[in-house]
């Protein structure tokens, strides 16, 4: 399982990076692993509101759809837009070219819940167990 | 039973090998009080040549002599017996819903013709794998409306057929959105002063007949125009899939979805089903189609295949998120369709359209010869309404002459004063010119 | 190995190797097939399939409809002739599997034989050519058959009465859900929520959704049943009701069906029966004897009229006398020797209204009612007691090669699992392929969803022990191939003309029509 040292994670599976107050968000190996060939994704638009720990899109592979939780609260400032049309680049490469949205923060607080690489690492071999 | 290959030994040794004492004892899990200590009160059973001349007695008591004059969502055409021979091979009707591509290749590549046929013949870019019916189908593009828009009320002009207004009711009962009927002019057509008065920022769809209820060639482009100025949907409405050969396909007119039913094609009016539901769209909207929906794709050796696609929109995976219930739909239906549109082709299609109008006319002039106006001046296809005065009286003296004659408007229109007399008639290719004039004079005495 | 039947798997003597031979434990051989494009891809201009009438009259369209409006011919369309058309679809359908071709153990789906004499019947020209507003003086054999059609399904289900018209099982819950919601309106309020079982069929949450109702998910118990328990916890007076499959989508009887419904009932609640697994009960037990106030059939299930590739269905939905008033129109009455149908709502002024054009599916009633009137009382019961023994036998003949996730008595079907495939990598999506190979269509696979890599066994009751064996031998070679050479199990299927599909490429490039030049690589 690849599981990046710099990056926050969720127990909803997915990813953050922080640049300054800008988060980007995608979801993580183990969820796109899982998933398998995933052929669509639904994002918000740039200007949209996200809240952490709600829903801002969809992910679907033929057999089954996976809502997308925001991991912080904040205003989207960056959508990946390719993915529209390259949805397998999400399952090919999840945590550079895959990212989904960017996000300026809008409660740094909220950071503090999150999970790092070795905290996600052992809840996920927990949830397989 | 021809139907039960089980012999007493086989029973007894399968019941051994399953661990049951007898046959009653595989139902132990079955609580005692919960099962029926009687017979079904049913009558015995019958043998096939008993079941035969019963049903066939039952069959003779609907009197099918002539060709029925009344169309009013379901039509009397020939379906050419290839259609149904075809049909019967079992490979067909004895599958299932294809969930395993690679042995039911014949369904799916029929299917993406379907699709293919339902798109050439609306002038929409993509078609799903049929619904029940036109109604059903209606209601369910009305609900797809309310989604991508987010909008709640719904405009339906009053020439759209009744029973499928009824039918969107019923299915928008528990939604909370709000349906407004707007009326139909003289001419048979859509009030557009209405319709236009009547959408607004809070509508989701302007629903239209083409050709409408009453057999009039409604106003698609301009009802269409009034929708996309409020960022409604439109969506078009066919009930008499021939006049497609005739007329222009509603996408190409505006319209944003189109449904309605391919009876007309291959399929038997069968006391009203099952006939095929279409149900066609722009495709900037697919992900919010309802229903199963085919796609071609290529198998492990490169070799173009088909399998149903999109799933994630369905039921089955979506549960309770899902764009539509619809599991089964009308596939057998559809493909009835299918092989008669391929009979038709484009030669024979735009043949058998003509063919319909001229009839249409014939019927017009017969009924005029014997003085009986027609209630529409708006342009019409093979379905017209006649003033006969007693409607009822019409369709009940005819009744008693083999002659199913028409469908009275006052029972779907009754606070309308000015179709109290109006009576809704059909003529098709099975309508021959002589017949014609014999129903018309037979209206008449 | 207890095996009273002595079958044996006869893994030396070419079983193993089926496939090398070309000959499947369902006898199947790769056969003669036929490469066929699309309609749209052959033909040639100027030819057709059909023979037309003169038009009888030159009107000229143009001067009655807007020219704008008329188009001279639909571009795209074929240009066959009818021999053309014949071949095409011939070709087609060899490549389709049928309950004609073979076994077809579709679980849940009750895939029995079609009768070809509902078939002939369904083709009387007083039914097939009946219109549907011929007066009703023109259409009483039809209408006696939908009254006598009616009173039987009330009869083998236990209820009152019996509306026709829904088009389909998913129908008949949307329907069943509307009048238990207009019942609850009628009684002041419509509540809130609706009690599925994990079990359950999609259908019902999404059924369910568009009825405005909220989707509350009961676990089924260890035992695989629902437990009276589970559902006291979730019920409360904003339950309208709880949608429950009996016997279960893992054909288990849920034995504690009554003291659920009392449980329901004690809170207001309506209790619903999915009917898709009616099969199992014909003649046995009736669902309105067991506590259940509503039910939906599957006339295409349970009662042999074709599933046609994907419909049409029939759906009618019975319901105790309190929900009478609240069924959909039509019904059909009898009025002394006369028989005619209700449609006005002024007649049923509570009724929910339509739920579709006309009457219903009334080609199915025909077939449905031919199968009822041959089979009668015993024979509807001796399928229910085949199809469970069947089921049952399969279940003997596997226990001990595959997993069986529930010990619990089956009835009608039964549900495996590829855990014990595990170590050999291969899956139940590579089982049901491998089944095609040797002549059999698969199982429903990955249902139910508590079952993880289910295998849904439902043989029905037209199919003969020898076919059952057969069957169970292929499922046994597979998994002793699983073994040894699992990756000719996962190369499966080599016989279709078509190996496995991409269904990814499928979704993310959706292709669904044909288009000039159209390329799929």
């Amino acid at each position: 399982m690849n599981l990046p040292d710099d990056l926050k994670y969720t127990k909803e599976h997915e990813w953050c990076r922080m640049k300054g107050k800008r988060a980007t968000v995608g979801i993580t190996d183990h969820a796109q692993s899982s998933l398998g060939d995933i052929v669509y994704v639904e994002l918000p638009e740039v200007g949209d509101v996200v809240k952490k720990g709600e829903s801002f899109g969809v992910v679907e592979s033929t057999k089954a759809v996976s809502e997308l939780f925001a991991p912080v609260s904040g205003k989207v400032v960056e959508v990946n837009d390719p993915l529209a049309d390259a949805p397998e680049t999400i399952n090919e490469d999840p945590y550079e070219e895959g990212w989904m949205i960017q996000v300026e923060v809008s409660d740094e607080k909220e950071l503090a819940g999150l999970l790092d690489a070795a905290s996600y690492g052992k809840f996920v071999e927990e949830e397989q167990a | 039973m021809r139907y039960h290959p089980h012999t007493e030994g086989d029973v007894r040794e399968m019941l051994e090998a399953a661990g049951a004492k007898s046959l009653d004892d595989l139902f132990r899990s079955i609580p005692a009080p919960l099962r029926l200590n009687r017979p079904l009160e049913l009558p015995p059973p019958a043998d096939e040549i008993t079941l035969f001349s019963e049903l066939r007695r039952l069959a003779a008591r609907d009197d099918v002599q002539h060709p029925p004059f009344v169309g009013a969502g379901a039509y009397p055409h020939h379906v050419p017996p290839v259609v149904d021979q075809l049909l019967l091979r079992g490979e067909f009707f004895t599958a299932y819903t294809p969930y395993q591509p690679e042995i039911s290749q014949g369904t799916l590549q029929a299917l993406f013709e379907w699709q293919t046929f339902v798109c050439l013949l609306t002038g929409l870019e993509v078609a799903n794998a049929s619904m029940y019916d036109g109604a059903s189908a209606t209601a369910e593009a009305v609900l797809m409306a309310t989604r991508i828009t987010g909008r709640s009320k719904v405009v339906v002009s009053a020439a759209v057929h009744p029973e499928y207004r009824k039918v969107l009711a019923t299915y928008l009962r528990s939604s909370g959105d709000r349906i407004v009927t707007v009326p139909f002019g003289p001419d048979g057509r859509t009030d557009l002063a209405a319709l236009s008065a009547a959408v607004d920022e809070e509508t989701a769809a302007v629903v239209v007949g083409y050709p409408n209820f009453l057999g009039v060639v409604d106003a698609v482009p301009e009802a269409a125009a009034a929708a996309h100025a409020k960022g409604a949907l439109c969506i078009s409405v066919t009930t008499e899939a021939v006049a497609l050969g005739l007329l222009q396909g509603p996408g190409a007119l505006g319209a944003d979805a189109a449904v309605g039913t391919f009876q007309s094609f291959g399929n038997p009016v069968s006391f009203g089903g099952p006939a095929p539901g279409f149900f066609a769209l722009r495709e900037e909207h697919l992900r919010q189609m309802p229903g199963r929906v085919c796609g071609a794709t290529v198998d492990k050796l490169g070799r173009r295949g088909f399998v149903l696609t999109l799933s994630t929109r369905e039921q089955h995976i979506r549960r309770e998120r899902a764009t539509s219930n619809i599991c089964t739909n009308a596939g057998l239906c559809a493909l009835a369709s299918t092989i008669h549109l391929a009979l038709l082709g484009k030669k024979g299609l735009a043949e058998l359209a003509r063919v319909n109008y001229a009839r249409g006319r014939l019927l017009s002039e017969a009924m005029e010869r014997q003085g009986f106006r027609r209630v529409f001046s708006g342009p019409a296809f093979n379905e017209l309404a006649f003033e006969v005065g007693d409607a009822e009286g019409v369709v009940e003296r005819l009744a008693s002459r083999g002659i199913a004659a028409g469908a009275p408007l006052a029972r779907f229109y009754p606070d309308d004063p000015k179709l109290r007399g109006a009576l809704l008639c059909v003529a098709t290719e099975l309508h021959a010119p002589e017949l014609i004039d014999l129903f018309a004079k037979a209206v008449r005495s | 190995m207890a095996n009273p039947t002595g079958w044996k798997p006869d893994v030396q003597a070419g079983v193993a190797h089926a496939a090398q031979e070309e000959v499947g434990l369902g006898h199947a051989t790769r056969g003669l097939a036929f490469e066929e494009g699309l309609l749209f891809e052959r033909g040639s201009r100027g030819r057709t399939g059909v023979s037309l009438p003169p038009r009888g009259s030159d009107a000229d369209p143009a001067r009655e409809i807007p020219v704008a409006l008329l188009r001279p011919e639909v571009e795209g369309l074929p240009e066959v002739g009818e021999l053309e058309v014949v071949r095409h679809f011939t070709r087609l359908s060899t490549w389709n599997w049928g309950i004609d071709t073979g076994f077809y153990p579709l679980g849940s789906c009750t895939m029995k034989y079609n009768p070809r004499s509902s078939e002939a019947l369904a083709r009387l020209p007083g039914f097939a050519e009946l219109h549907p507003l011929a007066p009703p003086s023109m259409a009483q054999g039809a209408l006696e058959l939908m009254y006598r059609l009616e009173r039987a399904l009330s009869e083998i289900s236990g209820f009152a009465t019996t509306t026709l018209a829904p088009a389909a099982g998913a129908q008949g819950e949307l329907c069943g859900l509307m009048v238990i919601r207009a019942y609850h309106v009628a009684r002041g309020n419509p509540r809130k929520k609706v009690l599925i079982p994990d079990t359950a069929h999609g259908t019902n949450p999404a059924s369910s959704a568009l009825n405005g109702y909220q989707v509350v998910p009961v676990k089924s118990g260890e035992d695989g049943r629902l437990h009276p328990e589970a559902v006291r916890a979730a019920m409360d007076e904003d339950v309208a009701a709880i949608m429950i499959t009996n016997p279960n989508t893992l054909g288990i009887f849920e034995s504690h069906i009554a003291e659920i419904a009392d449980v329901v009932h004690a809170k207001g609640g309506l209790v619903y029966g999915d009917g898709a697994n009616m099969n199992a009960l014909l003649g046995v037990a009736r669902p309105g004897d067991m506590g259940f106030d509503v039910m939906q059939f599957n006339l295409h299930k349970t009662f042999a009229t074709p599933h046609g590739g994907g419909g049409p269905g029939s759906g009618p939905v019975a319901v105790k006398e309190q929900l009478a008033p609240f069924l959909p129109l039509p019904l059909v009455v009898r009025e002394g020797d006369r028989y005619r149908l209700v449609t006005d709502p002024a007649e049923r002024p509570r009724s929910i209204g339509k739920l579709r054009e006309f009457w219903g599916n009334f080609g199915m009633f025909v077939r449905a009612w031919a199968l009822i009137r041959e089979l009668g009382p015993e024979g509807l019961r001796r399928a229910a007691e085949l199809a469970v023994l069947n089921a049952n036998y399969a279940r003997a003949l596997l226990k001990d090669a595959y997993d069986l996730p529930y010990a619990t008595d089956s009835l009608h079907e039964v549900v495996f699992s590829d855990k014990n495939l595990k170590p050999t990598g291969v899956t139940t999506m590579d089982v049901a392929k491998r089944l095609i190979d040797h002549g059999f269509h698969p199982p429903t696979v990955y249902f139910p969803l508590v079952v993880h890599g289910a295998l849904m066994i439902e043989p029905t009751e037209t199919e003969s022990k020898e076919t059952i064996e057969r069957f169970c031998a292929a499922m046994r070679d597979i998994a002793e191939e699983a073994a040894v050479r699992p990756e000719a199990v996962k190369a499966a299927p080599v016989k279709p003309v078509r190996a496995r599909l991409d269904e990814t490429r499928a979704a993310r490039k959706p292709v669904l029509r044909w288009t000039p030049g159209m390329k799929v690589e």
